[in-house]
């Protein structure tokens, strides 16, 4: 029963942690909940066909098809939270100064809808495909059952759901003027988490160099199973024994997508200003 | 710019035939591992086969090598590795890791 509660929160936590933040990140769009839902279906959906398709897939491309179609989808959820977070850097002030009365525009509404669903619907579509492979291998191999499977599953979730709540609860309290800047860096680090995981399954694939594996150890510090661990490896990104090349992409992608908004703000502003003279 | 591209990628496919990997084998059998220790060469690229003989899927995984693999029931799994420094890195099989048989290590010298 233990084992089935711990894998389901390890996997559910990083995604239902990722639901938070889109869910707070989107917050004030129109009919976002069923959006929300729907991605979470569409997940669903998609973790059970990869799950019965797994043996197809990591016998792709010489047996390295299971990270070839993790980056993959890694990469759509990481340029997803981009083009997202660069979005609201031209829109977020006046979206702040709107949150207070009315609901945002029709237009950002769609791309947000957008970014909602497919980041929700990937995110849980890659730790469900995991889960649903252990809980049938679980409930199959009859020495702990199908009930203490259920039991335990539904315990990991819900200690799952607890975190990714209060998280959301934190977010909810930020003052309004501050809002989108916290979202925005709360799925800023979400995406370059999200490059270092799809840069350590191309180093697994060996399809790019490890440039030091490990670069550090901090096991010993802060165990990355651990449910502190497995939040901050899930918000920040952190790692244990990362190679080279995942802190090379996780800082190229940060700083990228942080100078992209940067870049439309400051034109924003730029126009802002030729407009009222 | 056409003739660089396929020039790199040639270059690129030439190195990674080149780098032909020692192959060596780890088994899955009612979620125990055999063997429990296994000794790996330094300094070499390794294609480590993970042979999974249950009917039920199993997930490879070793933290302090950055690798995790789920291998589907009845099936075999790739994992790459190295080149590696001497030393012990522990993996498990994730699904039941607070089983003892699901534990071992890779022993580099």
């Amino acid at each position: 029963m233990f084992s089935a509660a711990i894998i389901v929160f390890r996997e559910s936590l990083e995604a239902l942690l990722i639901i938070s933040i889109m869910v707070a990140a989107t917050r004030g769009v129109d009919r976002r909940a069923g959006w929300i839902a729907g991605g979470v279906l569409l997940g669903l959906l998609g973790s059970a066909v990869v799950a019965s398709a797994m043996e197809t897939i990591s016998n792709w491309a010489d047996g390295i098809g299971q990270e070839l179609f993790n980056v993959v989808i890694l990469t759509v959820a990481v340029g997803m939270l981009a083009w997202h977070n660069i979005w609201m850097a031209s829109h977020g002030r006046e979206l702040a100064l709107q949150m207070k009365n009315t609901a945002r525009s029709v237009a950002e509404g769609r791309s947000a809808r957008s970014v909602i669903l497919v980041v929700i619907a990937l995110a849980v579509l890659r730790e469900g495909s995991e889960t649903v492979l252990f809980l049938y291998g679980v409930a199959t191999g009859s020495e702990t059952g199908m009930r203490d499977t259920v039991f335990g599953g539904l315990l990991g979730l819900g200690s799952g759901a607890l975190i990714a709540g209060l998280i959301y609860w934190g977010l909810l309290h930020v003052p309004v003027k501050h809002f989108f800047t916290a979202t925005g860096l709360m799925v800023l680090l979400l995406a370059a988490s999200m490059a270092s995981q799809a840069a350590r399954l191309l180093v697994q694939a060996d399809l790019l160099p490890s440039l030091g594996a490990p670069l550090w150890d901090s096991s010993d510090l802060l165990s990355q199973t651990s449910p502190l661990g497995v939040t901050l490896h899930s918000l920040i990104g952190y790692e244990t024994q990362p190679a080279g090349m995942q802190v090379l992409v996780y800082v190229l992608v940060l700083f990228s997508i942080a100078g992209g908004m940067r870049w439309v703000a400051n034109r924003g502003q730029a126009q802002a200003q030729a407009a009222s003279r | 710019m056409k003739k660089l591209i396929t020039a790199a990628l040639l270059t690129l496919a030439a190195l990674h035939a080149q780098a032909a990997a020692d192959e060596f084998t780890l088994t899955i059998k009612n979620h125990v591992f055999e063997p429990k220790e296994l000794k790996l060469p330094a300094g070499k690229k390794i294609k480590l086969l993970v042979v999974n003989q249950d009917a039920t899927p199993a997930e490879f995984e070793s933290k302090p090598l950055g690798r995790e693999k789920v291998i589907a029931g009845k099936s075999t799994g790739v994992v790459n590795l190295g080149p590696l420094k001497p030393g012990r890195y522990d993996f498990v099989e994730e699904y039941h890791e607070t089983e003892a048989g699901a534990q071992g290590t890779i022993v580099v010298e």
